[in-house]
């Protein structure tokens, strides 16, 4: 039977044949394996059967551990089950693979291969997860690329029945999980046909049943627990033989042959590297090259890592060995090496002399590729050349330079074995502009319409708002083994100009290549607007330049700002993979295929776009010399920290590889208020503020995710020297009568997102269409306004004493220190964050769970939290993802242990230090932040008074005595965490009474890996792995919150109410127990207009979908009620405010009735949790009984 | 005695018809308006936006910052997954089929010659009796002259009747130069009926928000008297059937569309106001009506009062300008 050529990426290729050979699978997202549960849960949803005939069964779980627990009980009583997943969340599943090995069940985990969280969290790909799971008793089996990935799924699956042995088939996380690669697709038959029925009713004979009932899970003890342990070993030692002929019978269905070790090279290698994952791709294509130049390499790709065959290890390594490099993708801190590095070593060294060697090999390690990076051909010469040496380098890395521990190998950076045929074409792009997406359907199309293989790997920045996308295709007549990024292209399309100005776009492009840019100008004027360097480096490479205004034939087509088509045109056209005519008609075919269920016009607008691209494609004449006074842009001010400069700089502009080791914190730590530095520039329109109608409220201000817009009310006489276009006006109160007032914007870090001008309240009378702030072109002003924001920077903030902080008006002009995020243009979450900073901002500590805010907050290169010019601001962590309530209420636990000793020793030393301070310092309550900064010139006296003092005690007050000013510790995360895997822990922290202010940014989707349901997902809610809409209602955190009754407890929406959350977030911080904030978050996610969406809150409101409510368990003490409904009953049917979310409109485009159904149900939840608050909040209140003391109460 | 008439090629009971309006959102109203009697009903309209600008927008927030950062490289499940067509309305019209016996018109609502034209075709799939298209256009741009606009509506009509079987009615605004001109052409491009008129929103301003908001005016009595007019003047010169729309409120007044030469009448406003009921209230009141005055079938009576068959035409024309002049300076003066 001939099998189909498919385009896909690697996770695709293990979830087809996982999906066919399950029955259960339970899923948790976890990048970059989450596609895997998408694929199956989409497929589950669309009715795709599995080979068995019957559609398998798709759970999510509440976290990793959750999902292998609900695997282990589906293996146990029968059912073929799998999990996908990775990094942490493989670290979550380890206790039940323990337990699943131990039992001796089979299944296979497939996993794509990811860094663990250190030093930071990185979503990259290597071998730390799976190499932290090698001793659970799972069988280890790596394949390296996406064709590998659908073989070794199937041979893991019929080995993993006959050997009774649990697989882990993992694949390198983003190289192999995302690199979309022509492959042969196995087909149903053939999967259904490798697996033997036997084996399979034997699984189901050995299940849990009442009908012939056993016990599994026994308690052993002293005497029988160690014989029992090895009772398994047999099973072990036949496992590889039972691979190895699994491999034999997949040869003689797909003519592909595996081994357990496989070796490539000349069969009389002196030299040999041993190499797990996508790196011996990598290896392999750099030993062909060797060895055609007569060099004695070789190269043993490992398959089946665990159980570790050393037979058919010692059978694979050539005799005429003499020295081994083994390189391991992982890093284990203070170990006398890696583990590949250590099994190798002992594999030969066991062996001793019965291995057959003349002369023992000697066996260097190095590590290579940690978090996905680059490991290039001409790191595998580098090693080749190594090993050539006397005394070649033990534990050696390659890929860095490390001038620390000085364990880096030098190798030629240059060299390269591209092969000279084929095409190889990298594309720089804006994520918004669909360039990507293009590129995916240009491989798809090679793919499969010409004999070509294509691969096809997409690099992203770490910015969500105006993120730079670089991708990079091959194709050509020979299967693709390059597993790294190309490094000479033949052609370069830069798809936004920008890009020139700050980057080397043309590094990697060939003397004579292509390069096409995308350009706002004339055709006739682009040569003249590149900077000089970029002219010159055409000139020099001789470069074929074509320009195209793609952004107008988009307008002209009515396809927005999305160039991809046009892009794409132009590159069939230019590059010749594929005759241009021929190019046309597939694009447009693929065109049809992508748009076709989206209707007719969004066709017929993209194919207008492919007919016009070819109009307004130009070939430019390049001039013999440069010519041109534009300079390439700065990346940091020369102003900017030496760390910024040394450090941050290098990563903005791309060059973050060549960081020294010694240039980075040993620790993790970093320095705050880097984002300012880092000036992105990415707006093509910004908000102008209008003076003259201005009323001052402050929304504006308060609503900018980016905190881009500020307010500030100052005397007069600092206008002094104020720039020409610099605005101010009086100030509007009264307590601030004759100071002057000013919003200023930024013009460089503004996303352009809108959302200040939809929030603005203001009408201009006279053109009704404007507001006292609009959007316009950023760039005729930008450059007065650049100078304008600098001014205004310097003008000194107003004394904190004299602003209102209880009005929205009056807490505009509060110092934000959370500042231009890389969190989406028009980010829902970022507003509460910043009005957080802006009040408790001086003296917070932050424990962040892992996710949208973790990202935007922490990712590289820069951090939006800033500090104040006392130099005080937000201290922020992040540990992981489900432990953050547990983390932050560490922080209270060390904050109030360690302010309680100091406490004990101002009493200690109450004589030292005058009694009226101590008392003072002792009774100091802090409620509010006057008595706070009082507080805080205390403690400055005390040190005072102390640093003379040479007594022990003394010494030990002085290392605490920060501790006697109040600390805010703040809790924040998304409903990922809040609802689902941080539950457990959120719901301990409440539990113990303890003073956190707990922070949710509901999202009702996992946001940052891509929307996946959570259990704050409303019902009738679209979301991935709920591909037919929630089925369930959301869960009432609130409410589970409030019936501790020692729990302050709120739900706010700032878009609707802003006061409101104003005034919940000042209750919260000053509530001296656990109070929790769940906070209205518009997302992305939610297939929203992102610039009207704090409309969407107050719809949320109306409808009564987002009750507001404040439950405060100090009113009871007053005999009050303690819940206060804030918002009123519901006003609008739900439809109002679902009707204009994707969300919940796409389900009734594709499953009608069950989206009305479940609408209808939606409504009744409404409904009904409004009748419940509002009982609640009718019931009268007796004053708490006097004689129960607050530790009784949790408190 | 017979109330029954022909309409589109249906065959029906009475000249009642439910127009089309929000009414048909609910099926349960579809048995309603069956049990009230009346004798087809017009389904609401599947909007040309609907098909255009409101699957491009569904289709733009799936993917809408998908493919810019590493971790969420999409927001929502494969969007080949979702049908972006109107399923929904389909869906609809074929519920609406099972529930009654009485005929379902559909009705497209759109302005220009463009894909969503095919969606006739799915239309008359989920089972319609036949299509009231509604050519909603408002022009604003200076340069469209009147010569273009019209060829629009012809063109519109011409390739819905290429795609479909079924009759195709086509409901217009009474905003033409030459509105009998427009209506022979209609009827020469095979038009099989013409619905009169269809009546524009409005747009209102908010004076406290300083915002044009969308307003819906029901009809009043008076709003007969234009389609009353035309239908006079038409009834006799064109085969295209006329159906009368616009403040037909009470049996009085469908008894007059019909002497004025409708085939049918149909009912909106006055359901929205005094529910779906008062249907039966109007059929019972022409009945008695025309047992008071001894009509033995609506055939009878349809067109007795059109301008072809009246005794004094001239005052369907200017003369009657006149006429109304003079009445209402005396009426004043006495």
């Amino acid at each position: 039977m001939k099998r189909k050529q498919v385009t896909i990426d690697g996770n695709e290729a293990a979830a087809y044949v996982a999906y066919r050979v399950n029955e259960v699978i339970a899923i948790y997202p976890i990048t970059p394996s989450s596609t895997m549960g998408e694929l199956a849960d989409e497929w589950m949803s669309a009715g795709v059967k599995n080979i068995y005939g019957t559609i398998p069964l798709i759970q999510e779980m509440q976290s990793e551990g959750g999902a292998a627990g609900a695997v282990h009980g589906a293996l146990q009583t029968g059912a073929l089950t799998t999990t996908f997943t990775a990094s942490q969340g493989l670290l979550l599943m380890i206790p039940n693979m323990y337990k699943i090995a131990g039992e001796l069940t089979p299944t296979v985990f497939h996993v794509a291969a990811r860094s663990l969280a250190a030093q930071a969290l990185s979503i990259f790909g290597d071998h730390s997860d799976v190499m932290a799971a090698r001793q659970t008793g799972f069988a280890l089996f790596s394949s390296a690329s996406v064709q590998e990935a659908m073989d070794f799924a199937l041979m893991a699956q019929a080995a993993t029945l006959e050997s009774r042995i649990p697989f882990l088939h993992f694949f390198d996380g983003f190289r192999t999980s995302h690199e979309i690669s022509k492959i042969e697709q196995l087909t149903s038959e053939d999967i259904a046909a490798f697996l033997n029925e036997e084996l399979i009713a034997a699984h189901r004979d050995r299940a849990l049943s009442p009908d012939h009932p056993v016990i599994r899970g026994t308690t052993q003890d002293p005497d029988v627990y160690f014989q029992a342990r090895e009772s398994t070993n047999h099973f072990y030692q036949a496992c590889p033989e039972i691979v190895q002929k699994y491999m034999n019978k997949f040869y003689q269905l797909t003519g592909r042959q595996y081994k357990l070790f496989d070796y490539f090279g000349s069969p009389d290698a002196e030299r040999i590297i041993v190499i797990m994952g996508s790196g011996a791709e990598t290896c392999q294509d750099t030993v062909d090259k060797l060895m055609q130049e007569g060099e004695k390499v070789g190269l043993i790709k490992v398959r089946l890592y665990r159980p570790f065959s050393v037979q058919h290890f010692i059978k694979t390594l050539p005799k005429t060995t003499k020295v081994i490099a083994v390189l391991d993708r992982t890093k284990e801190p203070g170990s006398t090496g890696e583990p590949l590095y250590l099994d190798i070593v002992n594999a030969v060294f066991e062996n001793g002399t019965d291995s057959g060697f003349k002369n023992m090999p000697r066996i260097i390690g190095g590590r290579y590729g940690l978090s996905s990076k680059e490991f290039t051909p001409a790191m595998v010469k580098g090693i080749y050349d190594e090993l050539a040496k006397s005394k070649p380098k033990n534990h050696f890395t390659i890929g860095i330079r490390d001038d620390l521990t000085h364990t880096s190998l030098d190798y030629d950076e240059d060299y390269t074995i591209e092969s000279p045929f084929g095409v190889r074409a990298i594309f720089h792009g804006l994520g918004s502009d669909g360039t990507v997406s293009a590129n995916k359907s240009s491989i798809k199309i090679i793919g499969e319409n010409t004999p070509n293989y294509a691969q096809g790997y997409f690099v992203y920045d770490s910015k969500k708002a105006g993120s730079v996308t670089i991708s990079h295709l091959r194709f050509g007549p020979k299967p693709i083994h390059s597993s790294y990024l190309i490094s000479r292209a033949n052609f370069v399309g830069c798809h936004s100009f920008g890009f020139i100005e700050k980057y080397n776009v043309l590094k990697e492009l060939v003397e004579g290549g292509v390069f096409l840019l995308n350009t706002p100008y004339e055709y006739t004027k682009t040569w003249d607007m590149l900077p000089r360097e970029v002219q010159q480096e055409i000139i020099d490479k001789k470069i074929q330049f074509y320009v195209i205004d793609g952004y107008a034939v988009a307008r002209e087509a009515g396809i927005g700002s999305k160039i991809n088509t046009i892009m794409q045109t132009c590159f069939f056209a230019i590059s010749g993979v594929l005759e241009k005519e021929e190019a046309i008609t597939a694009i447009k075919t693929s065109i049809e295929k992508t748009y076709r269920n989206k209707g007719e016009e969004v066709v017929k607008m993209n194919f207008s776009a492919v007919d016009r691209a070819l109009e307004h494609l130009h070939k430019i004449k390049v001039p013999h010399s440069a010519t041109s006074s534009v300079k390439k842009s700065q990346t940091v001010s020369d102003k900017s920290p030496q760390f910024v400069q040394k450090v941050t700089a290098k990563i903005i502009s791309r060059c973050g590889d060549q960081i020294p080791v010694s240039a980075l914190p040993f620790d993790g730590t970093y320095p705050v208020g880097t984002a300012k530095w880092e000036k992105r520039d990415i707006a093509l329109e910004i908000p102008q503020w209008d003076a003259d109608i201005c009323i001052q409220c402050g929304k504006c201000v308060a609503v900018c995710p980016h905190a881009v817009i500020r307010t500030k009310i100052y005397e007069p006489e600092h206008l002094k020297k104020s720039p020409a276009t610099f605005k101010s006006i009086q100030a509007k109160d009264k307590e601030f009568e004759g100071l002057s007032y000013t919003i200023q914007v930024a013009p460089e870090d503004c996303t352009g997102c809108g959302i200040c001008v939809d929030i603005c309240p203001v009408k201009n009378k006279a053109e009704t269409r404007l507001k006292a702030i609009n959007m316009v072109t950023q760039q005729p002003i930008k450059k007065d306004e650049i100078q304008n924001w600098d001014f205004f920077l310097n003008i000194p903030e107003l004394d904190r004493g004299r602003v209102k902080h209880t009005t929205i008006r009056g807490v505009q002009v509060l110092e934000p220190l959370f500042e231009f995020s890389g969190a989406c243009a028009g980010c829902g979450e970022t507003p509460y964050i910043k009005l957080m900073t802006q009040l408790f901002g001086d003296r917070a500590l932050v424990a962040n769970a892992t996710g949208c805010s973790s990202i935007y907050g922490g990712n590289l290169p820069t951090t939006p939290w800033t500090k104040n010019k006392e130099g005080r601001g937000p201290a922020w962590a992040n540990s992981l993802f489900e432990d953050n309530a547990e983390f932050g209420l560490g922080f209270r636990l060390s904050l109030d242990k360690q302010a309680e000793y100091a406490k004990e020793l101002v009493k200690e030393l109450e004589s030292a230090i005058g009694s009226d301070l101590a008392t003072q310092l002792l009774a100091a309550e802090q409620k509010d932040e006057a008595d706070i900064f009082e507080q805080r010139i205390r403690v400055e006296a005390l040190k005072q008074k102390l640093q003379h003092t040479n007594s022990p005690r003394a010494k030990q007050l002085l290392s605490v005595a920060d501790m006697l000013v109040k600390k805010s510790v703040w809790i924040i995360g998304g409903d990922g965490w809040a609802y689902d895997i941080g539950f457990g822990g959120l719901d301990h922290v409440l539990s113990t009474g303890r003073n956190v202010n707990i922070l949710v940014l509901d999202t009702e989707v996992y946001s940052n890996t891509g929307g996946q349901a959570s259990k704050a997902t409303s019902r009738g809610a679209v979301a991935k792995f709920a591909a037919s809409g929630k089925p369930t209602a959301k869960k009432d955190l609130a409410r589970m919150a409030m019936m501790y009754e020692h729990v302050y407890v709120a739900s706010v929406a700032l878009g609707a109410k802003d006061e409101h959350t104003l005034k919940v977030f000042l209750e919260a911080e000053r509530y001296e127990g656990p109070s929790l904030i769940i906070a209205y978050s518009h997302c992305i996610a939610h297939g929203i207009n992102m610039t009207t969406a704090m409309q969407d809150q107050k719809g949320a409101v109306l409808s009564g979908y987002w009750p507001l409510f404040r439950y405060n368990p100090d009113l009871v003490q007053e005999g009050k009620n303690p819940l206060i409904l804030d918002s009123g009953a519901p006003k609008i049917p739900l439809e109002e405010y679902t009707h204009k979310q994707n969300r919940f409109k796409i389900l009734a485009k594709t499953q009608p009735q069950l989206s009305k159904e479940l609408l209808r149900l939606a409504q009744q939840d409404v409904y009904k949790r409004w009748e419940f608050y509002e009982n609640l909040a009718a019931q009268e209140k007796k004053p708490e009984n006097p004689n129960i003391t607050k530790q009784e109460t949790g408190r | 005695m017979d109330l029954s008439t022909t309409y589109l090629g249906l065959k029906l009971k009475n000249p009642l018809v439910a127009a089309a309006s929000p009414l048909t959102e609910d099926i349960d109203n579809f048995r309603r308006l069956e049990d009230a009697g009346v004798a087809a009903i017009v389904h609401y309209s599947l909007f040309e936006e609907q098909i255009t600008r409101e699957v491009y927008e569904a289709d733009h927030y799936l993917t809408f910052g998908t493919e810019s950062f590493v971790e969420s490289l999409s927001y929502f499940p494969t969007p080949s997954q979702f049908i972006l067509g109107p399923e929904e309305y389909l869906e609809h019209i074929r519920s609406a089929k099972k529930a009654v016996g009485i005929p379902v018109i559909g009705s497209l609502n759109g302005h220009s010659d463009g894909g969503w034209i095919k969606y006739a075709k799915h239309i008359e799939e989920a089972g319609a009796d036949a299509l009231e298209l509604n050519i909603y256009f408002l022009p604003t741009d200076l340069d469209a002259t009147s010569e273009q606009i019209e060829n629009n509506y012809l063109n519109i009509l011409r390739s819905v009747k290429k795609t479909v079987r079924i009759p195709v009615a086509v409901k217009l605004s009474p905003f033409f130069s030459s509105f009998p001109n427009m209506a022979k052409r209609l009827d020469q491009a095979g038009a099989d009926a013409l619905v009169l008129f269809n009546r524009f929103y409005q747009p209102d301003i908010d004076l406290e928000n300083l915002e044009i908001t969308p307003n819906i005016l029901l009809s009043n009595r008076n709003d007969m008297r234009l389609p009353l007019r035309w239908i006079a003047i038409l009834y006799g010169r064109i085969k295209a059937n006329l159906a009368a729309t616009s403040g037909i409120h009470q049996a009085e007044d469908a008894l007059k569309m019909l002497m004025v030469g409708a085939d049918v009448t149909m009912l909106c406003s006055t359901l929205l106001r005094k529910g779906v009921g008062h249907a039966s209230t109007i059929l019972s009141g022409m009945e008695q009506w025309m047992q008071e005055h001894e009509y033995q079938s609506v055939q009878q009576m349809k067109g007795s009062m059109s301008q072809k068959m009246c005794t004094n035409p001239e005052m369907f024309e200017r003369a009657n300008y006149m006429k109304v002049l003079k009445s209402f300076s005396s009426k004043n003066i006495d």
